[in-house]
């Protein structure tokens, strides 16, 4: 990247800007847009870029990147996986799904493995209780998840 | 008589995600009704009706609508609350993912109510199928005339679009949903004004829950009188969603009407998992002070559940059976509070730290005697001293703990760590020699 947003993205932007009397309200799907363009995260030329094309202090974007779970700060893997073990998950399982990733990518959590192609987080509560234990990757849940399925999730990941 | 499926009737019908089959199913008639009637009547109609938010505070919706100020001077706004991040809640996934238009359609009513011409439905950020579904929703009530310039060719104009959220619970507290749709750090507004006043960009602003909303087609079709046929009472009306997960033999989204007691709502779960004896459990969400099994004839809504010390909040039922250990429960759910504290006021940024800190010492067996009275005082330089609800939220689980469980505080601390062994799920969790 080369600092700044590419045409395609600056464009989606100004689409969604129409939506609100104000520009700072397009401030967190800018963010989820600048995110997708750099990769899963948001080094400091992105939020910059940002700052720039919406015409804010980058102090103040600043500010909203380290309120949300889901801006990052540092490089994450191609893939991003986040186990749920918040309480109906951790009664059914969820450290043990966390477990399994440990051992399965040889990383700690919120660490990259070493060919860049994962990182794994726990998190809060994600909406899927009657599904536990569960875990997101990337944008997509796994559900009703046991030990050997999370290999099997983990081998289908590129 | 079994009762009727109401929020849910086109779960499980994949018709109903496309606006022909929604229409095929009755949808957009209680809009269209709506529409020939006057805004102010559809508000009595609510009101009449009884429907409390389904989101947790259960704040009687037409009242709400009805503190928005008439005439035209300035925007007014509709915000549909879909920021489901409650521990323990996933029902308001399921009505978006399974039935959009019937939010869509209750969100244009409430607009038409309270003449708002812009509605956004702030839905949390890791909801991207939800999402996803919505806005294709959208689009096919744009492109149908159902939203836009004239709604079903009424001349009343209404524009809708959905604002995702990027991972903070707080932003399901109203007023730091609207800092967090205006741009800016989810972070709680001073209260009053209220949002009715003083909402999303400095205008009159409803907020409602994704449930709530959902209810409102099926009120104005069926009218107020129907839907107070059904529940416990004049202040406990309607159908409603109980998300029930933990130890449950069938974990899911159970529509019964509000007042079922929690052993017929257990028993239609299928009952505790592999009919293990029943400990504990929260009625409504991890906000909810926790109770014990005894509680199990409780009638679930607002007003009983309130009334035995609890509350029904967002509905979502945890079940723990007697394997459960209630400190490390406690303790997951401090946590989560502590993680989630926005960071703005001292008693709650300091003490959801000090609540964590206190459980996971008792858990890992290096807690003191004098540990239950320091999270009661914890608990008391909390209470009441924030600006939301968060707070308040956060000792609700820690108090029952020491309430209710003493003795299992006292066991940590007896034998130096945690009586109940580490539960294992699966058979083949970890590989020998991986």
């Amino acid at each position: 990247m080369s600092g700044q947003l590419s045409d395609a993205a600056r464009a989606e932007l100004a689409e969604i800007c129409k939506r609100y009397p104000t520009t700072e309200a397009s401030l967190l799907p800018a963010l989820h847009i600048a995110q997708r363009e750099w990769g899963g995260w948001l080094p400091d030329e992105a939020i910059e870029a940002v700052a720039a094309e919406l015409d804010l202090p980058a102090a103040r974007v600043y500010g909203v990147v380290t309120f949300y779970d889901l801006f990052h700060q540092k490089p994450v893997g191609r893939h991003r996986i986040r186990v749920c073990n918040n309480l109906s998950c951790q009664l059914r399982g969820a450290e043990e799904v966390l477990a399994v990733l440990h051992q399965e990518l040889g990383v700690g959590e919120d660490e990259v493995t070493p060919d860049g192609r994962c990182s794994y987080v726990h998190f809060e509560c994600l909406g899927s209780c009657d599904t536990a234990p569960m875990m997101m990757v990337d944008d997509d849940y796994h559900e009703n998840l046991t030990p050997n399925r999370v290999r099997q999730i983990l081998k289908g990941l590129k | 008589m079994a009762f009727e499926r109401v929020l849910t009737r086109n779960v499980g019908k994949p018709e109903a995600l496309t606006l022909r089959g929604y229409k095929q199913l009755g949808g957009y008639e209680p809009l269209a009704k709506a529409l020939k009637m006057e805004p102010d009547a559809v508000i009595e109609e609510v009101k009449k009706s009884g429907l409390r938010g389904r989101g947790g505070a259960g704040f009687p919706a037409g009242m709400k609508w009805s503190f928005i100020p008439k005439g035209k001077d300035k925007p007014k706004y509709l915000v549909c609350n879909a920021d489901e991040s409650e521990p323990g809640t996933f029902k308001d996934r399921l009505l978006m993912e399974n039935d959009p238009h019937q939010l869509i359609e209750g969100c244009a009513i409430c607009c038409f109510a309270v003449q708002a011409a812009t509605c956004y439905i702030y839905i949390r950020g890791e909801y991207t199928k939800s999402a996803a579904i919505l806005e294709r929703a959208l689009k096919e009530a744009y492109e149908a005339g159902i939203l836009g310039d004239s709604v079903l060719g009424s001349g009343f104009k209404l524009d809708m679009y959905v604002h995702r959220g990027a991972g903070a619970y707080i932003c399901g507290e109203e007023t730091g949903m609207l800092e967090s749709l205006e741009g800016k750090r989810g972070q709680p507004r001073v209260k009053p004004p209220f949002p009715a006043i003083v909402g999303a960009f400095g205008a009159p602003t409803v907020i409602n829950n994704v449930e709530t909303l959902c209810n409102v087609p099926h009120i104005i079709e069926r009218g107020a009188d129907w839907y107070k046929s059904i529940g416990t009472d004049e202040r406990n009306t309607g159908p409603k969603l109980y998300a029930i997960s933990g130890h449950v033999e069938r974990p899911g989204t159970y529509e019964h009407p509000i007042g079922i007691t929690f052993r017929e709502m257990l028993e239609a779960a299928g009952g505790v998992l592999k009919r293990r004896p029943l400990k504990a459990f929260i009625p409504g969400g991890a906000s909810a002070p926790i109770f014990k099994a005894d509680q199990i004839d409780i009638k679930m809504d607002f007003d009983t559940v309130a009334k035995a010390g609890s509350m029904l909040g967002s509905a979502a039922v945890i079940v723990m059976d007697d394997t459960t250990c209630m400190v490390r429960s406690v303790a997951r759910l401090a946590k989560f509070f502590n993680h989630e504290s926005c960071g703005q006021c001292t008693p709650c940024r300091e003490g959801t730290n000090w609540m964590e800190l206190v459980l996971k010492r008792l858990e890992h067996g290096e807690g003191t005697e004098r540990d239950a009275q320091l999270l009661l005082s914890i608990c008391r330089n909390i209470g009441g001293q924030s600006l939301c609800a968060l707070g308040d939220a956060a000792i609700g689980p820690v108090k029952s703990l020491v309430d209710r469980f003493p003795e299992e505080i006292e066991a940590h601390v007896r034998e130096r760590g945690c009586p109940f062994p580490q539960r294992r799920y699966f058979q083949d969790s970890l590989q020998e020699g991986a």
